[in-house]
């Protein structure tokens, strides 16, 4: 059996803003094995990049963890000073592939430059090793190593993903997160983006979240699939059963919603209403009011996540 | 068969380059983008007409010279059979745009932060000097707004944009867009910012107003999926010009351009099964600047059937390989 290297447990991430308390990450559990990509969707706001911005030890101002365990490779990081998860845990351990990251690149420095920079003073490198191993890692992700020359400006955003994941390993840390790392992508870059993670995957045996709302591109990629709402995780299981036996409704109505390429669809399904607001979200199930199949139990109790076959877990007064 | 409502023809459009102060003292040629080329298509009523492609291939382009947001470098466009190049004046143009309304990608962006939705939807009517009275304006934007199912309309009449939902907001700017009863919309990724439900919903709305309204689409996407759900007709775009053109089903389970394979094999699919294998997709390197166009087929730098001496040498031209399904490749049914 793979090793565990992600383990978290009874998440909470809460936004203390002005308005109020906005719970975006909202008593989640889960763990990811060696080697294995599990796949975070959900709508807009439901608070999957929230997650992944815990799960790195820096939620963003005004969020604080609130309760829970996150363990990466077996060491607890909720609680550790913010030096020692910047020297320790953060880019060594976990890293993230940040969404938009493409277009963060300094203009102004070369790509071998940014590369090297936390090798240097991270790892008190010499400039030349520290060259060498960022032009290892850009011929790993299937450029040229010559491209540490290169500005930003010179690269085309396909190299420039393929720059920014290769920053993202570069420590080679135990688990990478990745938020949206293909949005901005046209659809041939972003199949060739794909097919360097699948390479990546079964080259290096990666650990990875893929963070994305697009069920296409996650279904390419995960092992497993979590689906999240309104800040919980209302489905969680291998990629086959979230894809041909989802249990949950909301589950099953995301997928009714997508366009096929090569199955005709004679009416897409799509989800009345929107999304709660997480400062006070509905009583009882968070999905009720959008829920077709909503019961008085729904609207008063809260369900849990439960195991409905092996290794995938709901969480509706359904099941 | 009946006449089309929206035909063009060899459509052009170069963006000229800015040229720096020594380029021309030194009398360096101007270059231009070349971001439509000789486009050629006809749309007939209540058809929904896809342009496909990547970013930079022209099909905004091509979008906003229907709309007249830009004016053709050459070529011809005609609506109903009048040719909209001639069009100009101030009161032609204003008659022509109630007949071609657009709606655009980002509903975010599209609606004015300081108008409440009565303002927005009255703003079209007013140009048009539509409804002789408010009360008659009000009884037109309350239907138009029950017609994108945006109700009751009273709600959100007096709201302003941010208080409503993405969803919401694009539900608007389709209900802007139709409240001039127009013949032609041009909808330029209208979905492509939405969440995954909510495109769903905006889909199936246009889909029904062209049911019941007999509304003709140009829509410009980049996602096949889509399309293929949506459209009639698909025109595959690639660098200024249409290299594969045909009825939505025939292009993707038949598709002729190699262009158009490769596209197609990009396609993510919610298939979880695919997720072990690397499928290397049917193309080379990546699409190349506007200003300096390949000669000969502008794809073959890309291509992996290109022949030398046939591909970097001759342009191809658009040819009717089956009945309505045209393709602009020389080597078609040969690899």
């Amino acid at each position: 059996m793979a090793k565990t290297v992600l383990e978290v447990k009874n998440l909470k991430m809460y936004y203390f803003t002005n308005k109020g308390v906005v719970k975006a990450v909202d008593d989640v559990s889960f763990d990811l094995k060696k080697g294995e990509v599990m796949g975070l969707a959900g709508e807009s706001g439901c608070g999957k990049s929230s997650l992944g911005f815990t799960l790195l030890g820096m939620p963003t101002p005004p969020g604080k963890i609130v309760d829970g365990s996150i363990k990466v490779d077996g060491r607890e990081i909720v609680g550790l000073p913010d030096d020692v998860l910047r020297k320790e845990v953060r880019w060594e351990k976990i890293s993230m592939i940040f969404q938009g990251a493409m277009n963060a690149l300094n203009p102004v420095f070369t790509v071998g430059y940014q590369m090297t920079e936390p090798l240097i003073y991270h790892k008190g490198m010499k400039q030349e090793e520290a060259l060498d191993r960022a032009q290892k890692y850009l011929e790993l992700v299937g450029l040229d190593p010559e491209v540490v020359y290169r500005y930003p400006h010179e690269l085309s955003g396909g190299m420039k993903q393929r720059v920014i994941i290769a920053m993202a390993l570069l420590m080679e840390p135990s688990v990478v997160i990745a938020d949206e790392p293909t949005t901005a992508l046209d659809v041939v870059v972003q199949a060739q983006i794909i097919n360097l993670m699948k390479r990546l995957k079964k080259e290096l045996g990666l650990s990875m979240i893929f963070i994305t709302h697009d069920l296409s591109i996650l279904a390419e990629i995960s092992d497993k699939v979590a689906i999240m709402y309104a800040g919980k995780i209302v489905e969680i299981g291998d990629s086959e059963k979230i894809y041909y036996e989802p249990a949950h409704p909301y589950t099953q109505k995301l997928l009714a919603a997508i366009p096929r390429l090569h199955e005709d669809v004679e009416k897409l399904e799509f989800i009345p209403g929107q999304p709660p607001n997480l400062i006070n979200p509905p009583k009882g199930c968070r999905f009720h009011p959008r829920c077709p199949y909503a019961m008085d139990v729904c609207r008063e109790q809260e369900p849990e996540l439960k195991e409905i076959d092996k290794d995938h877990y709901a969480a509706c007064w359904l099941l | 068969m009946a006449e089309p409502i929206l035909k063009v023809e060899n459509l052009k459009k170069y963006f000229p380059l800015k040229r720096g102060l020594l380029a021309s003292l030194r009398g360096e040629p101007e270059r231009f983008v070349h971001a439509v080329d000789g486009v050629n298509f006809e749309i007939y009523k209540q058809q929904v007409f896809a342009l496909v492609g990547e970013s930079g291939c022209g099909k905004s382009t091509t979008g906003r010279l229907i709309v007249k947001l830009l004016e053709p470098t050459d070529g011809k466009i005609y609506l109903e059979g009048q040719d909209v190049t001639e069009v100009r004046t101030k009161e032609e143009v204003l008659a022509y745009r109630r007949k071609v309304q657009m709606i655009f990608q980002d509903p975010f962006a599209s609606l004015n932060p300081r108008f409440r939705i009565f303002d927005v939807l009255e703003e079209p009517l007013l140009i048009h000097g539509i409804g002789e009275t408010r009360a008659e304006r009000e009884e037109l934007i309350y239907k138009a707004l029950e017609m994108v199912k945006v109700t009751p309309p009273e709600d959100y009449v007096s709201r302003f944009p941010h208080m409503l939902s993405g969803g919401q907001r694009q539900r608007v700017a389709i209900a802007r867009a139709l409240i001039l009863n127009p013949t032609f919309i041009v909808a330029d990724e209208p979905v492509s910012m939405l969440d995954v439900s909510i495109r769903a919903e905006i889909l199936e709305l246009m889909k029904d107003l062209k049911d019941r309204m007999g509304v003709t689409y140009l829509y410009i996407t980049h996602d096949l999926s889509t399309a293929r759900y949506f459209a009639d007709w698909i025109a595959v775009m690639y660098l200024g010009r249409i290299v594969e053109m045909g009825p939505a089903k025939r292009i993707i389970d038949n598709p002729l351009h190699p262009y158009t394979r490769a596209l197609l094999a990009a396609v993510p699919e919610p298939k979880p099964e695919r997720r072990n294998v690397i499928k290397e997709l049917p193309i080379r390197g990546e699409v190349p600047s506007a200003v300096e166009i390949p000669p000969g087929c502008r794809f073959h730098p890309r291509c992996i059937y290109a022949q030398k001496g046939l591909c970097d040498v001759e342009q191809p031209k658009l040819v009717e390989y089956e009945h309505n399904h045209w393709a602009e490749c020389h080597l078609v049914g040969k690899f």
